[in-house]
Order: structure tokens, then C-alpha cells, then sequence
């Protein structure tokens, strides 16, 4: 069996094989691999008995359902309208030329991943972004330029 | 019995079952409120909201389709507010549609130009968003042509492929203003589960999707003084053909489809009833030694319960879904295969063509049969078989721009050789109709006797339930057949593919014994099928079928092995059933394929 073949195969066990489980199910995916290959989404549809289509589906519509490799740290700005107010442009340019991508790429080291995401629940404390796990709110551009470089020594430093 | 519910629709008084909703009350009373998701053989969608209605007295707008009746209320359907509602919502729908009508292969059949028009969506509408998006057309399989940038995102081909098919090749992906209809991640339709039975384009409102046409091809052929063009014509096509030039549902159009043809400079006019025939007689013939092999010899092998082959739909759905169960199809061709390894080879020997110069064309009532078509085993006369086949709906566009009053042409008939055909064979049209005609001809091959029916007319196997099982009993046989007295002939037919998902599952559980299974990919079986005329439902369907027992009442040869033509093939040609011939020629086998 494939590596992917039993992961799903495990998640399945654990959560079991009903449409309803599809969700957790693909986020169990998330968390180990980041993202849901190909493969992993043909290999829910035959646990679940269910199209391949309707995987695809799924995933495309929840944001933090990856079908893309993605970077170490993904870095999603609110685009939402209280953090688009409070200037969240500002913060995403300054964030395109720190990392040198445009938004919804990743770095060429495969360390930072740029999106955009919906309101975070932030907004009394906006512009807010997420990376990964981590918000991070009252954002300006040199706090992006300070915590961006946390990220980067701390990278330096696990070399 | 239902309660009734009284209302009250712009001021006229309707009296309609409780759990109906506005839109079922306003047609009651001949008011017609336009819609777009909504489709009589699907469930509610409730997206498009062209099908808006006032409420008096309440200040919100309700979607008619979705809504149920209740007592007392009181329904506007042309208010200012309905109208202005109404104007702006297919004038956000074409702000992103590109809207080529000029260009569209829907022209003048699309339901969204329709409501343009009613409602004059002029140039003050909402901005142009489409040269924002980013729209892609897939034209690679040789059936289906998928244009998002017609896509209105009314999900009737989502509901389609999951609910009447089960087969769930398209989706509903993204959201917002991203969301698309998208097969499995975006890949082309030819490379996904798609089976190409076109019941989708059969339902989508705009030129969305479409099937892919090739009537240019054939009009090049047919000006082609080198050409030698053969058309055969599928059993489906002659009651239905007449509603796409403008007769209602259920004529026979047999006389004036063979006039149509020969107007239109076809070379020799032949029918694919002919090879439905055939098809009983090979496919009757495997059965039949499948189950001595099995009874008999012993032979543990032997595949059972045997399947039809006959739709090419079906075929692609098992090598997708249950391709352990590919033994089981029977490998006896399609009808339209087999007419097009006999065309090029025995044909067009006899007339004396060489089978370079000949050009073999098909109208069926389905898209599949252009899959099927392009299959690379479907090359037994060393040529292509089948070069292009045309859709019962391409046809009647080729009949229209040859300026052909359809109505008033004169009946005419098949040419001969492979031109006759039994009502056994018409029948092949209809969901049960292969059954019937295959037991029409097996009994009597075993007992010597026609089958026990009233004319012929297995009634069991006919009419539109979902799935179908009739059990024949075999007494007094002829001493060949000795194994077989006394046996129970245990038989299904569905038809649409969720109900043939039913059935293999049920066979595969082993909780269903039977010898025999007929599926038909459409609903209703090629009458209904994904090449036939816009619009389909069940009324019309039923006509469709209607027609279709009508024309093999009417035939003076009821049963395949009685075709004289039939019999000729085989004296002449073919020598036996199963012989080494049919087996070049004849019939065929299958390819396991993947899951998405
Ligand atoms: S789909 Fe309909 S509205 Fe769109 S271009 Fe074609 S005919 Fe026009
Ligand atoms: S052609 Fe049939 S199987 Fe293919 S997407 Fe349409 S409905 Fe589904
Ligand atoms: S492809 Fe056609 S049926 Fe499907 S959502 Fe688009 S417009 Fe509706
Ligand atoms: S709007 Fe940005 S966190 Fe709510
Ligand atoms: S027809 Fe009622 S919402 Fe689409």
C-alpha cells in the first residue's frame, strides 16, 4: 500500500466512511501533508465510495484546504473589509517585495506561501494575518519586516 | 389523498395538493413564470432566481420553484417588483456569460437568450465581467464540448450527473465568484468518469455544454464525387427526429427520416435495426452458451449474469466502476459497431465500392456513440468503421439548412441488404427492449415455440420503473437444449445509470441472482437519450416509448431471427453465429479505466 493509500485508509478507520466524514477527514490530510495531492483525493472518493469530482469539489471551496504544495509558513493577510480599511494593502505589498512573490505564490526556497484569507475574527485589532497557526494583529509595515525576519533566523538557525 | 390548498395566483383563485409548490400551481392555470435551474426530471436547486414571485402583503420575494403552497396566500407573478427582480436577474447572469448567440451553437434553442430577449436585456445592463475571467473551453473528447464561458452555473449538469447517473463526473468547485462547474481537478472531460451519454447537454439550458459535431464533415463527404456515403440510422432516431423540426412528441417519422436522407445525397440509405437484429442473434447465441458451459460442462469460468453491450454508456461506466465485472458484458458489438465492420467489408463488396471511397456515417439519438465510435478497437474493417456519427439533433439541423419542408416530405424506404428490420428490432429503442427482443428469439430457439406472451409483448420488461426483473420459466425444450427444461430464466432491466449502480451492487453483494441484465445508460433507454431532441421529461419520454411499441405492432416481422436479410448474412457470410467471422468482425472487448 502507498504511503497516501494508508494514511486515508487510517483517517477513514478513524473517522469513519459516511459522506459527512469527507471534511474531517481531508483536514486529517491537511495537517500531515499541508496540501491534498491528486492521489489523496482519489484515494477519499474510493474509501468514501463517493466521485473524485465531489472531493475536488470540497477542497477547492474551504481556504484551508490546500490542493497545492505549499510553503513552510503560509502567511494569509484578511482581505475582509475592516483589515482592507485599516490599510491591509499596505501590508501585502510591503510582504510582496520582503519575500519577492506575488500573492498566492511561495518562495523559491519553499519557505513562505502569500494569500489572502477572509476576516479572522481580528477585526477590532486590524490589518491581522495568520501564519500558519499564529495570528498576528495592529499589523504596519515594519512589524511585517520584523516578524518576517524572526521567521528568517529562525529558519538560519535550524540549519 | 393529499389535502388541497387554496391560493390565490394574480388574482385567480387555484386549488392545488398541499407540498406542491407556486411554480406547479401557476402552470395549473396556464400563467408561465420563466425559470433556468429548475428541470422536471431534477431536484430543486433554487440558484438562478429568475423564478421569483410577490407575495402579498410581505415584502420579500419568493423563489416559485422552491416554495410550497399554503393556504390563503396570494401570488403576484407580474408586479413591477417581479418584473424589475426578473429584468436584473438575467442581467447579472449575461454581465458574466459570454454571449456569442451569433456564434452559439444553442442559437435560437437557449433558454438564457430566450429570456434576453423577453425581457430586452439592452446595453444599460451590468458591466461586461467576462473579459475579467478566466473561462476555459474543453473541447477534447470526441462527444462533449464544455464552454464555461457560457456556464451559468444553474447546476442542472451537476444534478444530472449525480442524481439520474450516480456517476458524479461534474462538480461544484470553488466558491463565490470563483465557483465553477469542474470535473475532477479540471481535468478534461475525456480523461475523467464521464461516460459521454450527454443527458447534461441534454438539460443545460446554454450552449455549456454541447455535443461535439461533426455535420460539416458529413456535407463534405456527401459533395465528395468520390465518396460513396452509407448512413444508417439508430432505432430512436425515428420517433423523435419530428420534434426537433417542429412535429409534437410520439410521431413516427420512419418514411420521411429514409426521404430526408436520400434528399440529402446519402449513397445508400440502411437502417441500424438491421444490425439490432444481428446483435439478438449473437448476443442470444452467447447467452445461450454461457449457460450450457456453465450447466453443462461445468465450466466454472463462465461469466454470469451476462450483460448487453449495447450502450456504449453503460460499457464506459463499468470499465470505470466495476471493471472486475468486464467478463460479464457480453462482447457482441453495439448495433452501430457492428453495422460499420459489416459497411466496409461485406457491403461494400457487394455493391461493388471499395471500402477506402466509402464514408459510413450515423445518426443516433446519443453522444456516446462518438466515443465509441473513435475507440481504437472499433477498426475491424481494417478502416475506421463508424467515421462520424451525427445526433438525431445534428441531423435535423442538416435537414434545415438543406431547406427541407420535413413535414410534407413523402415516405420512402430503407434501401436493401442491410436495410430490413423486424420489430424486435425497433424496440431495441426502449429501456426493456433488448430483453424483449432477445427472449423473443432464445425461447423460441430453445422450445421450437414463440414466447408465451399475447403478441409477442413481454409486458413485464416494458414501462419506465426504475428496475425491472422478470422471470421466464423453460419447459418442453427441443432435445439440444435438454439442460435447460425445467430452468427459470432469471432476467433484469434498468435503465439510467444510478439504477445500474444499484444493480451491480446488488450483484455484486450477491443478494441478486440472474442470468440476464439489460442497462441502458439513458433514462428510459435511447428514446431518452443524450443525442435526442431539447427538451426532455417524462411526458415526453413516455410518448417517445409510446411510439416505439406502436412501430413494432405495426411490423409484419416481429422477431430477429425471422429478418429475411438476417438470415441471408449468415447463409451467405457470415455462416453461423459465434463462428469465426462474427468473431472478427462482430465483437469486441473491454479496457479497465480509473476511478476519477
Ligand atoms: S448560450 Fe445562449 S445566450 Fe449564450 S451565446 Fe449561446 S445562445 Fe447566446
Ligand atoms: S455526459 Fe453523462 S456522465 Fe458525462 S458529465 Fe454528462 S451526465 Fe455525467
Ligand atoms: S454547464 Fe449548463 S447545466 Fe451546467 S451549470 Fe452550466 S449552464 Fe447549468
Ligand atoms: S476584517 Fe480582518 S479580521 Fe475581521
Ligand atoms: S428556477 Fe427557481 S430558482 Fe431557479
Amino acid at each position: 500500500m502507498t504511503e497516501v493509500k494508508q494514511l486515508v485508509k487510517g483517517l477513514a478507520d478513524q473517522y469513519g466512511r459516511n459522506e459527512e466524514c469527507l471534511l474531517p477527514i481531508l483536514q486529517g490530510i491537511v495537517t500531515s501533508e499541508q496540501h491534498i495531492s491528486e492521489d489523496a483525493m482519489v484515494e477519499v472518493a474510493r474509501e468514501l465510495n463517493i466521485s473524485a469530482a465531489q472531493v475536488y469539489g470540497t477542497a477547492t471551496f474551504y481556504s484551508f484546504l490546500h490542493t497545492k504544495p505549499l510553503g513552510k509558513y503560509v502567511i494569509r493577510v484578511c482581505k475582509t473589509i475592516t483589515c482592507m480599511m485599516h490599510g491591509k494593502n499596505q501590508i501585502i505589498k510591503e510582504l510582496e517585495s520582503l519575500l519577492k512573490v506575488n500573492l498566492g505564490e511561495t518562495t523559491h526556497d519553499g519557505k513562505f506561501t502569500l494569500m489572502e484569507t477572509n476576516c479572522l475574527g481580528q477585526c477590532h485589532k486590524g490589518p491581522a494575518m495568520l501564519i500558519n497557526d499564529k495570528p498576528y494583529t495592529d499589523l504596519t509595515p515594519e512589524k511585517v519586516r520584523e516578524i518576517v525576519m524572526m521567521y528568517r533566523n529562525k529558519e538560519l538557525r535550524s540549519n | 389523498m393529499a389535502e388541497k390548498i387554496n391560493l390565490k395566483i394574480d388574482n385567480i383563485a387555484v386549488n392545488i395538493d398541499e407540498g406542491s409548490t407556486i411554480l406547479e400551481a401557476a402552470r395549473k392555470i396556464n400563467i408561465r413564470i420563466p425559470t433556468l435551474c429548475h428541470h422536471e426530471d431534477l431536484c430543486v436547486a433554487g440558484n438562478c432566481r429568475v423564478c421569483m414571485v410577490e407575495q402579498v402583503d410581505s415584502d420579500r420575494l419568493l423563489p416559485s420553484c422552491a416554495m410550497p403552497v399554503s393556504e390563503g396566500m396570494e401570488i403576484l407573478t407580474n408586479s413591477l417588483k417581479v418584473r424589475s427582480a426578473r429584468k436584473q436577474v438575467v442581467e447579472l447572469l449575461v454581465s458574466e456569460h459570454r454571449a456569442d448567440c451569433t456564434r452559439c451553437y444553442k442559437n435560437g434553442k437557449c433558454e438564457l437568450q430566450e429570456l434576453s430577449s423577453e425581457y430586452i436585456v439592452g446595453e444599460n445592463g451590468f458591466i461586461d465581467l467576462v473579459p475579467l475571467k478566466n473561462y476555459s473551453i474543453d473541447n477534447f473528447s470526441p462527444s462533449i464540448i464544455k464552454d464555461d464561458s457560457k456556464c451559468i452555473r444553474c447546476q442542472r449538469c451537476v444534478r444530472t450527473c449525480n442524481q439520474l447517473q450516480n456517476i458524479g463526473a461534474l462538480s461544484v468547485a470553488y466558491k463565490g465568484e470563483h465557483m465553477k462547474v469542474s470535473s475532477f481537478y479540471e481535468k478534461p472531460m475525456y480523461e475523467v468518469v464521464c461516460t459521454n451519454c450527454g443527458q447534461c447537454i441534454n438539460r443545460c439550458p446554454t450552449g455549456a455544454l454541447t455535443e461535439k459535431t461533426y455535420f460539416d464533415e458529413v456535407w463534405s463527404a456527401l459533395n465528395s464525387e468520390k465518396k460513396h456515403v452509407v448512413v444508417q440510422t439508430a432505432p430512436a432516431v425515428r420517433i423523435a427526429l419530428g420534434e426537433a423540426l417542429g412535429m409534437p412528441a410520439g410521431e413516427i417519422v420512419t418514411g420521411k427520416l429514409v426521404s430526408a436522407l436520400r434528399r440529402l445525397g446519402f449513397n445508400s440509405v440502411l437502417d441500424t435495426d438491421f444490425t439490432a437484429d444481428l446483435t439478438i442473434i449473437e448476443e442470444g447465441n452467447e447467452l445461450l452458451q454461457r449457460l450450457k458451459k456453465a450447466l453443462v460442462d461445468g465450466d466454472t469460468s463462465v461469466k454470469l449474469p451476462m450483460t448487453t453491450s449495447c450502450s456504449p454508456g453503460w460499457v464506459k461506466f463499468i470499465e470505470h466502476a466495476f471493471p472486475e465485472y468486464l467478463e460479464n458484458v457480453s462482447t457482441a458489438k453495439s448495433p452501430q459497431q457492428m453495422f460499420g465492420a459489416l459497411a466496409k467489408t461485406f457491403y461494400a463488396k457487394k455493391i461493388g465500392v471499395e471500402p477506402e471511397n466509402m464514408v459510413s456515417i450515423s445518426v443516433m439519438p446519443c453522444t456516446a456513440k462518438k466515443y465509441e465510435a473513435d475507440r481504437p478497437e472499433m477498426r475491424s474493417s481494417g478502416y475506421k468503421d463508424v467515421d462520424y456519427v451525427l445526433t438525431t439533433r445534428e441531423l435535423a439541423l442538416m435537414i434545415k439548412q438543406a431547406g427541407i419542408d420535413f413535414a410534407s416530405l413523402p415516405d420512402d424506404e430503407y434501401d436493401s441488404i442491410m436495410g430490413e428490420s423486424s420489430g424486435a428490432a425497433v424496440i431495441f429503442g426502449a429501456t426493456g427492449g433488448v430483453m424483449e427482443a432477445a427472449l423473443r428469439t432464445a425461447y423460441e430457439v430453445v422450445t421450437g415455440r414463440e414466447v408465451p406472451f399475447e403478441n409477442l409483448n413481454i409486458t413485464p420488461v416494458r414501462g419506465m420503473e426504475d428496475v425491472k426483473e422478470a422471470t421466464i420459466k423453460i419447459e418442453n425444450v427441443l432435445p439440444e437444449w435438454s439442460f435447460l427444461e425445467g430452468a427459470e430464466l432469471k432476467t433484469c432491466v434498468a435503465h439510467g445509470l444510478s439504477n445500474a449502480k444499484k444493480v451491480m451492487e446488488a450483484v455484486k453483494a450477491g443478494t441478486a441472482e440472474y442470468h440476464f441484465i439489460e442497462i441502458m445508460a439513458c433514462p428510459g433507454g435511447c428514446l431518452g437519450g443524450g443525442g435526442q431532441p431539447i427538451p426532455t421529461s417524462p411526458a415526453i419520454r413516455k410518448k417517445r416509448s409510446e411510439a416505439i411499441y406502436r412501430e413494432d405492432a405495426l411490423k409484419p416481422i416481429r422477431k430477429s431471427h425471422e429478418n429475411p436479410e438476417v438470415v441471408h448474412i449468415y447463409e451467405e457470410f457470415l455462416k453461423e453465429p459465434l463462428g469465426k467471422k462474427s468473431h472478427e468482425l462482430l465483437h469486441t472487448h473491454y479496457t479497465e479505466r480509473n476511478r476519477y
